[in-house]
């Protein structure tokens, strides 16, 4: 324990030292830094703290350091992690290759894998992208069609996968492919990884109802794959891809939280928007909706820091499996809330007449809704917990 | 704070539950309601259960208490919650102690503490005069009188109060109805001359009495705390209580959801056991990330008790208002989904459903704590 003082002590010195001031705001998606061969830096300030914090380790503070990461225990991790928010220091780097490919590899990868994968990953050279749904395969993702077939040196991959975040920006993708279609559907499904330069892939943005069009198409048109990117055993690349779900919905669980985006919150929406009188909220409806949505959050903020601790002493609960559920059903809630609280400042779609962040409160309200669909829906959510928590029979 | 139990409280846990699995199950409540007992607990039991030291969890060891604190209480309380044991617990050994650890002088502890720690002396807070909770809207008079006070008026809804030791009187000294100035905690004995206690049964088949105080005098020094600052005394106290009820009802739904999760694996209709139906999947499933969320809140709800008082008045309302609607949900799916024989009285689901409802109501429903939050929260 005294160890972990001492790291904290160090910790707070350094980064107070090292972390410059304009990267000590709450940052707009714009100021994020992705990394990639496509990717640039937002400012100066942002390139100084991300090449310092790489230099430590910290973009990935928690992997091995062999492969340039932190090499921080999960306790030095989440002081580091308090320690950052004490003085509301950015994320100097973003991406699904640390979020969630990264800890897939370092426990499914091969030695070159993670030699040639883990350091890019940490020193912002690769940006990734998940190739899991198919427009025929969303939450019924074992039902998936895009196939690689085995051509002796290399795989021929054929197909197209949907809701690629971002590809259009990425330099590799992970995907899921079938390269066994006469078994079981989960047995015949590998997981790879594909350079997105190889000839024949390519990408179209998706618009969505909210206006934006962060997400993409991709297709592969007779890509060749060498056969030293798939990731794990021939046909058992589902284990690998729901080790990699885990992490994906643990991310969106947290959202709420770490959410970039969200500079209003339905607090001060309530104290710029609303009547009070003596002191209430005038509006019992929206004052008693205000109360449940702040005893959700902090309910929902306790829960997190208990899987914690409960982690940390060795013990098992349920809890984790629930938060996906619960913490992106909590976003929604949210949002709705906020429209509310906006009235009809909370419908400017763009243009002068609204402020930023009454149009950005109304996109967010239109993007939440694809929280609880994204990363397997609340239904599929909820019959995961049916099947392994309460271990209910299955038809 | 702490969110996961320490070996000891895990320890006490495990007793409570193999202590009350086998002395005081649910069907030990049906006994005492079949035969409409007039005491409404299994004294024996009380004071088996205070021989473990049960009645003094909170209580500190220099009063004779085992001062193990508002988590190993909580556990002590779920598995009670579990079993719906009917006992003196909540009301002697957390509100009754903590009025007195909180409001009275070193004189009143060391004479009062070591009595309830070993459960010879049981106490009842006489607070209510409306049916809802509205600590705040007391009528009950307290008119100076040569050294001592005459207290007059009526309180309802009072937990143990036929048949408490002690009654600790909520009265006005001065100012209007709804005041929080001006209010009094006395101490009276159960059985003084003026007392007129009438017993209801609660369709939890608890007690509560009626109790009309006429011309009752008190000596000044049976008061706790300063006269006309009672609220200062009686909030914290209330919210003890809350969060101790919080830790009942989670064990009322964890028992009553775990019933119904069986019941969904065992019991075919259509050709198929009805676990498998989706509806009945995402519901229970639902219910499960409700009981998660409850749980954090429950013990940081305790724990600030002991290690953020200053904290408690937020914990306390937002855990009571989370489990009130935890239980409601839980027990109330439960009857759904047991089906017919959950509406009978053979099947044990409908005491949990009874015992909800009042717990509910018991130091404020959701709306009074919802309301309660929202002020404290500054809106």
């Amino acid at each position: 324990m005294e160890d972990l003082e001492q790291f904290r002590l160090d910790t707070r010195e350094w980064l107070t030292a090292n972390c410059p001031d304009s990267q000590r705001q709450p940052i707009t998606p714009e100021q994020q830094y992705w990394g990639g061969r496509k990717g640039s830096f937002p400012s100066e300030d942002a390139q100084t703290w991300f090449e310092r914090m790489r230099d430590k380790g910290w973009t990935a503070p928690e992997w091995p350091t062999p492969y340039g990461g932190g090499g921080l225990s999960p306790q030095q991790g989440r002081v580091l992690k308090e320690e950052m928010k004490r003085i509301h220091a950015r994320t100097p780097l973003f991406g699904l290759g640390l979020w969630m490919l990264g800890p897939a590899v370092l426990e499914y990868g091969s030695e070159e894998q993670k030699q040639q994968h883990i350091r890019a990953i940490v020193n912002g050279e690769h940006r990734w992208c998940q190739g899991y749904s198919e427009p025929g395969a969303g939450s019924d993702l074992a039902s998936l069609q895009c196939k690689a077939e085995d051509k002796g040196d290399h795989f021929l991959v054929n197909g197209s996968k949907i809701w690629t975040t971002a590809a259009d920006r990425c330099d590799w993708i992970f995907c899921l492919v079938r390269t066994d279609p006469d078994v079981k559907k989960q047995e015949g499904i590998s997981f790879l990884l594909i350079d997105m330069d190889d000839p024949g892939v390519s990408t179209t943005p998706i618009e969505l109802i909210s206006g934006e069009s962060e997400f993409c198409q991709t297709f592969f048109d007779n890509v060749e794959v060498p056969k030293e990117n798939l990731v794990g055993e021939l046909n058992k690349g589902w284990s690998v891809a729901k080790a990699l779900l885990v992490h994906e919905r643990k991310l969106m669980s947290e959202m709420g939280s770490e959410s970039p985006r969200q500079v209003l919150t339905p607090n001060e929406a309530a104290r710029e928007y609303l009547e009070f009188e003596d002191g209430k909220i005038a509006d019992a409806r929206l004052r008693s909706d205000l109360a449940d949505y702040d005893m959700l959050m902090q309910a929902v903020a306790l829960t997190h820091f208990r899987t914690f601790e409960e982690k940390a002493a060795g013990m098992r609960s349920a809890a984790p499996m629930v938060m996906k559920y619960v913490g992106t059903e909590a976003e929604k809630t949210k949002s709705e809330l906020l429209l509310a609280i906006l009235g009809s400042r909370g419908l400017g779609w763009e243009g002068d007449g609204f402020t930023e962040q009454e149009i950005d409160t109304l996109r967010l309200w239109a993007m939440s809704k694809a929280m609880t669909i994204a990363g397997g829906s609340s239904e599929v959510q909820l019959n995961l917990v049916a099947q392994k928590i309460l271990e209910l029979p299955q038809p | 704070m702490a969110l996961v139990l320490n070996e000891e409280q895990r320890l006490l846990q495990e007793t409570a539950k193999d202590f009350l699995g086998s002395r005081a199950p649910v069907e030990a409540l049906r006994k005492l309601r079949d035969k409409r007992d007039a005491i409404g607990y299994d004294a024996a039991l009380w004071q088996e259960m205070a021989e473990m030291g049960w009645a003094s969890i909170i209580v500190p060891e220099i009063y004779g208490g085992l001062e193990f604190g508002f988590l190993g209480l909580g556990v002590v309380i779920e598995e009670a919650g579990r079993t719906l044991t009917a006992s003196p617990l909540l009301c002697s050994g957390v509100v009754g102690a903590s009025a007195i650890l909180l409001g009275g002088s070193e004189e009143q502890k060391q004479s009062l503490l070591p009595s309830i720690a070993q459960g010879e002396l049981t106490f009842a807070l006489a607070l209510e005069e409306t049916h809802h909770h509205r600590p705040n809207h007391i009528g009950v008079a307290a008119s100076q009188q040569k050294d001592g006070y005459v207290l007059n008026g009526n309180k309802s809804f009072v937990l143990d109060g036929h048949n408490a030791d002690r009654l600790i009187v909520v009265a006005r000294s001065h100012g209007e109805t709804r005041d929080t100035e001006g209010l009094s905690l006395f101490l009276v004995d159960g059985n003084a001359p003026g007392v007129t206690r009438t017993r209801t049964i609660m369709a939890d088949s608890r007690n509560a009495a009626n109790i009309q105080l006429n011309n009752v005098t008190v000596t000044a020094s049976s008061i706790l705390g300063e006269v006309g600052e009672g609220w200062s005394v009686l909030e914290p106290v209330l919210d003890r209580g809350r969060v101790a009820l919080a830790a009942e009802m989670m064990g009322c739904a964890l028992e009553s959801f775990e019933r119904t999760v069986n019941y969904l694996k065992e019991r075919e209709q259509f050709g198929v056991l009805i676990g498998t139906f989706q509806s009945l999947q995402h519901r229970a499933a639902h219910m499960q990330s409700e009981l998660e969320l409850s749980r954090s809140v429950l013990l940081q709800a305790l724990s600030s008790v002991d290690e953020s008082p200053e904290d408690l008045p937020v914990m306390a309302s937002l855990a009571k208002s989370r489990l009130n609607e935890l239980v409601k949900l839980v027990t109330n799916e439960a009857v759904q989904m047991h089906g017919g024989i959950g509406v009978t009285d053979d099947l044990e689901i409908g005491f949990f459903l009874k015992r909800a409802r009042s717990a509910m109501q018991i130091f404020g429903d959701t709306g009074y704590h919802k309301d309660r939050y929202a002020t404290l929260n500054g809106y």
